[in-house]
């Protein structure tokens, strides 16, 4: 397969800090690609260097069969890119904002009008045209600054934590988009720190401390990652039971998912010891990458 | 702890909070949630004095303290608010400074606090250098410098990795342990079910105010879970019974309006379409489904039905 | 080229909406002409002073009249001894104080130099050197009139006539309004263009469009252009306060003043940008702002006259835009004078204009760090 995205040994260093360190990246026509870890485990420092605005310390990398480094400026017109700080023009207002993207992309004036009515009404922006970007709520704003980023068409999107900070009702509008564009061909590069969003990619990357530690699917990620066996329990007060079952010598890992404990058992013949000890359900799970990315940014660090 | 009563406010033709009454008790955890611009921090700062309201009242009564008003309530709010340029314990001494603690008794709190923020190993360390998740440890930790008896948070955990959240909820639900008030406004739904109550908010209205278990309890629909052959997002929509799909990589959640029906469409649909069904399940609603129906639908007969606020 | 119009276009909504900093540089110019050309007066008359005069003589009285009608003092106090004197310049109720010793009369019919001691407040130059100069001369003057008496000759030995050119009456306005108008134009271009790219830095948009295919040059001409048209309409309200309520004249070509303008206007942009390309912040870029005009009112030649500054001094007052466009914007309006007498400044404004200007495109890289 042809890979629109490659990285080789890419690194980028601030003074002693290594923020990206030889990380090899391959991503594929038409996926959408999470891209996790923890906070500053260089996942912003790497789009930075994928979108040509901040230059490699060592290593290299191809976007769309261009170099990184020699050929930066050739990216440019081919991808979309959202940065983390919310990035619009406050006092222009929802149309004005996506016709100065059409004007930097160079989209003809016979274009522009039709053009700008499509992200209109893919990012779901009717009605709004006229007002101010001041006066959007924050999911608005980012479903703004996604109309603006592709507003050319771009055949890689690279969103940097789109769905920070934005109510649950929002963030499902928000990848909702991002599987329609997905589907018609364009590449996604996102990072987020909300596992139902990274179920929702086709192949998965975790970084920690600049480092690759795993790469895969979520499926396989899920079925890999965790040795054991992952239980669910009920119990009535689960902040209380997490501490006593993080000590049961059985127990590998204990963590809570909303009023559940997901616990890690050694084997599955300690399924009825915790069953005993809980006084509840305990019933086995498949992991869900929460599980994983907790798993892994405590393996990585430990 | 907190009582108010029709709580308003206006910026200019928008009224960003409607005549909000809230009661929070002692030792609850209180979570505050509702979609974006619902008025939970017009709501927030209001209650740490920092707007004042156009009307209504706010009464804050501290059974347990004696009489240090001032220092009965730590706030930390939605921005990081700590000089980048100081180190960790510099900024605990400015603050603790400002809420007047001699530098004996600011070193002794600051121990223990970090201890319990796992902070401690980066005393010496800038502001500016921690990641995303130690900031706002950092900030919880000044907060917590004049040892409040109630703590409200606004949105402490944004943009912070799952790991991270994970142990900021494990300090909060310590300190609650040892008495403390919590109200904290989040958009993660799985932080909202650790919360004892939880009030949503819409349009500057308190809509709900009840426990999670009971606000999953009266969830109107059912959801359904199935792993089929397809991977097309939106095969699902338009589908009789079905309020609305999502897809997550390897299988669909769908919110259905009466599941044996929609169980059957479902299954003659792939059917129709050869698309091999590999399981179809119902399982329970989560917080956040009961938020996207309390946000996305005018449900009044639910809203109706549920526990008066209080 | 599209790229460069929507830069332009945004720019001109933005600048649409910024109703207070539109109002500030329509203001900018009018307060500050209005103040400076009222309040600066570079020639100070009505000097309050005080008489001791010791010899109560015809004589005294004479050169007292003589001093009074120049202008320049107002005899405001009289008094009886050296004491009073001494505390009234002490005080700063008189700046100056003139003494007649008791035999003056006496000395002035006998022949002998008489004299008459002039106490002045050198505390503030200005006013200090205005006193001394006029008492100096009058204190020649009185003499050449004894002298001439004395010998019988009614004709003084020289008459040199001074014909002030340009500006006959001396009217300070004349001279400082169009320095004013360089300075309006260098704030505004340097403090408001370097503001305008930081901020971009700073709200996290300027990071978005690195992303885009605009080039570098293209984002600059953009954002510089609206400035440029900001400067001329600045420099219309100047001319026109200037020309209607200070009734300075425009003695050369319009046209041609315009014209000239624009390589002040780009020079000074370059210095906005450049100071853009450096400062990470908008507080930065203010403060990197002043480090530029405080130099520029001092040393131009706006407040003090150039000649009279140390070798050193004045070489550093050449790579000051300022110094170059004073004397062009000073030769038109007050001299007439054309192009073919300014050929060195404008050369020099071109220079800073390519170099700042060099300097800053190749700087500014499509990178963030």
């Amino acid at each position: 397969m042809e890979y629109v995205v490659t990285t080789r040994e890419l690194t980028r260093r601030f003074g002693n800090f290594t923020a990206v360190d030889r990380l090899n990246l391959s991503i594929a026509p038409g996926e959408i690609y999470g891209f996790l870890g923890p906070n500053g485990s260089g996942k912003s420092t790497t789009i930075r260097m994928l979108c040509g605005i901040l230059e490699p310390s060592a290593g290299s990398g191809q976007v769309l069969g261009y170099d990184l480094a020699s050929e930066a400026e050739k990216i440019k017109p081919h991808i979309g890119y959202m940065s983390q700080k919310f990035s619009l023009y406050d006092d222009l207002t929802v149309y004005e904002n996506l016709d100065f993207y059409a004007g930097v992309y160079s989209i003809p004036y016979r274009e522009r009008r039709h053009r700008i009515g499509e992200m209109i009404e893919l990012a779901s922006l009717s009605g709004r045209e006229k007002d101010l970007v001041a006066h959007l709520s924050v999911g608005w704003k980012q479903r703004l600054a996604l109309g603006c980023s592709i507003v050319a068409k771009p055949s890689i999107l690279f969103l940097d934590e789109p769905t920070s900070g934005i109510s649950p009702t929002s963030r499902k509008m928000f990848f909702t988009i991002i599987q329609r564009l997905a589907n018609e061909g364009t590449t996604v590069m996102v990072t987020t720190h909300f596992m139902d969003e990274a179920e929702r990619c086709s192949n998965i990357a975790f970084i920690s401390e600049g480092r690759l530690i795993a790469n895969d699917t979520p499926d396989q990620l899920r079925n890999q990652v965790l040795s054991g066996v992952l239980v669910e329990v009920e119990v009535a007060e689960p902040m209380q039971w997490l501490a006593k079952l993080e000590n049961l010598p059985y127990v590998k890992e204990c963590s809570l998912h909303g009023s559940l404990l997901h616990v890690l058992l050694e084997h599955e013949n300690k399924m009825a010891d915790l069953r005993v000890y809980t006084n509840s359900e305990v019933n086995p799970i498949t992991p869900s990458l929460e599980d994983v990315f907790i798993t892994l940014a405590k393996r990585d660090r430990g | 702890m907190i009582f108010t009563e029709t709580l308003t406010k206006k910026f200019s033709s928008i009224t960003a909070v409607a005549g909000v009454s809230l009661q929070v008790q002692q030792g609850d955890i209180f979570g505050l949630v509702g979609p974006d611009g619902a008025g939970k921090t017009t709501l927030i700062r209001m209650l740490c004095g920092l707007i004042t309201p156009d009307s209504g009242s706010i009464t804050m009564v501290d059974n347990a303290a004696s009489g240090e008003s001032s220092a009965s309530f730590g706030y930390m709010p939605q921005k990081f608010s700590l000089y980048g340029d100081l180190t960790v314990m510099e900024n605990i001494n400015f603050f603790g400074a400002m809420y007047g603690l001699n530098g004996t008794i600011i070193n002794q709190r600051a121990d223990e606090i970090l201890q319990i923020t796992n902070l401690f190993r980066f005393k010496q360390r800038f502001a500016d250098n921690l990641s995303g998740g130690m900031k706002q440890k950092l900030a919880l930790t000044c907060a917590l410098l004049a040892r409040p008896r109630l703590l409200v948070l606004d949105e402490p955990t944004f943009g912070v990795d799952p790991e991270s959240r994970k142990e900021f909820w494990k300090i909060l639900y310590q300190l609650n342990q040892e008495g403390m008030t919590i109200l904290v406004s989040t958009p993660y739904m799985d932080e909202a079910e650790l919360c004892k109550r939880v009030g949503f908010m819409n349009n500057g209205r308190l809509v709900v105010v009840d426990s999670p278990k009971n606000m999953k309890s009266r969830y109107p629909y059912r959801i359904l879970e199935i792993k089929c052959a397809s991977r097309q997002p939106e095969i699902f929509q338009g589908l009789p019974e079905i309020l609305e799909s999502n897809f997550y990589g390897d299988k669909y959640r769908l919110v259905v309006q009466e599941a044996k029906i929609a169980e059957a469409a479902v299954v003659e649909f792939l059917q129709g379409r050869d698309i091999p069904l590999y399981r179809l399940k119902e399982t329970k609603p989560t917080m956040e489904d009961v938020f996207v129906a309390l946000a996305e639908k005018e449900v009044v007969e639910w809203s109706m039905s549920s526990q008066p606020v209080n | 080229m599209s790229r460069i119009l929507a830069v332009l276009y945004k720019e001109f909504l933005q600048m649409k909406r910024d109703k207070l900093t539109i109002g500030l540089i329509f203001m900018l110019p009018l307060v500050q002409l209005l103040l400076f050309g009222y309040a600066i007066q570079t020639e100070v008359k009505h000097i309050p002073t005080v008489v001791f005069d010791q010899s109560l003589s015809p004589e005294s009285r004479e050169i007292t009249r003589a001093f009074t009608a120049s202008g320049y003092f107002d005899v405001v106090a009289a008094t009886g001894n050296y004491q009073q004197v001494t505390q009234l310049i002490d005080r700063g109720t008189v700046k100056v104080g003139i003494i007649f010793p008791p035999d003056y009369a006496k000395q002035v019919r006998s022949g002998d130099t008489a004299a008459i001691q002039v106490l002045v407040d050198a505390t503030d130059s200005m006013v200090s050197n205005s006193a001394i100069a006029t008492a100096n001369s009058i204190g020649l003057l009185k003499s050449q009139q004894v002298l001439a008496e004395k010998v019988g000759q009614f004709k003084a030995p020289y008459d040199i006539r001074v014909r002030p050119w340009y500006n006959p009456d001396g009217i300070t306005a004349y001279y400082m309004v169009p320095a004013i108008l360089g300075i309006i134009v260098t704030m505004t271009m340097v403090m408001m263009t370097s503001m305008g790219i930081v901020r971009e830095r700073e709200r996290g948009t300027l990071e978005q469009l690195m992303v885009t295919p605009i080039k570098s040059y293209e984002l600059m001409i953009g954002k510089i252009i609206p400035y440029i048209a900001l400067g001329y309409l600045q420099i219309t309200v100047a001319l026109l306060v200037g020309a209607i309520v200070f009734d300075v004249p425009i003695r050369g070509s319009l046209l041609e003043l315009y014209l000239l303008t624009l390589f002040f206007i780009t020079a000074s942009l370059g210095i906005g940008v450049l100071i853009s390309n450096i400062a990470k912040n908008q507080m930065q870029a203010m403060q990197m702002s002043f480090f530029i005009l405080l130099p520029s009112i001092l040393l131009s030649g706006f407040m003090f006259p150039r000649e009279a500054m140390p070798v050193f001094i004045k070489a550093l007052s050449n790579i000051i835009p300022l110094t170059f466009y004073l004397t062009i914007i000073r030769g038109i309006v007050l001299k007439g004078i054309g192009f073919a007498y300014l050929v060195p400044q404008v050369t020099a404004l071109l220079v800073f204009t390519v170099i700042l200007m060099g300097i800053s495109i190749m700087r500014f890289k499509k990178k963030i760090a």
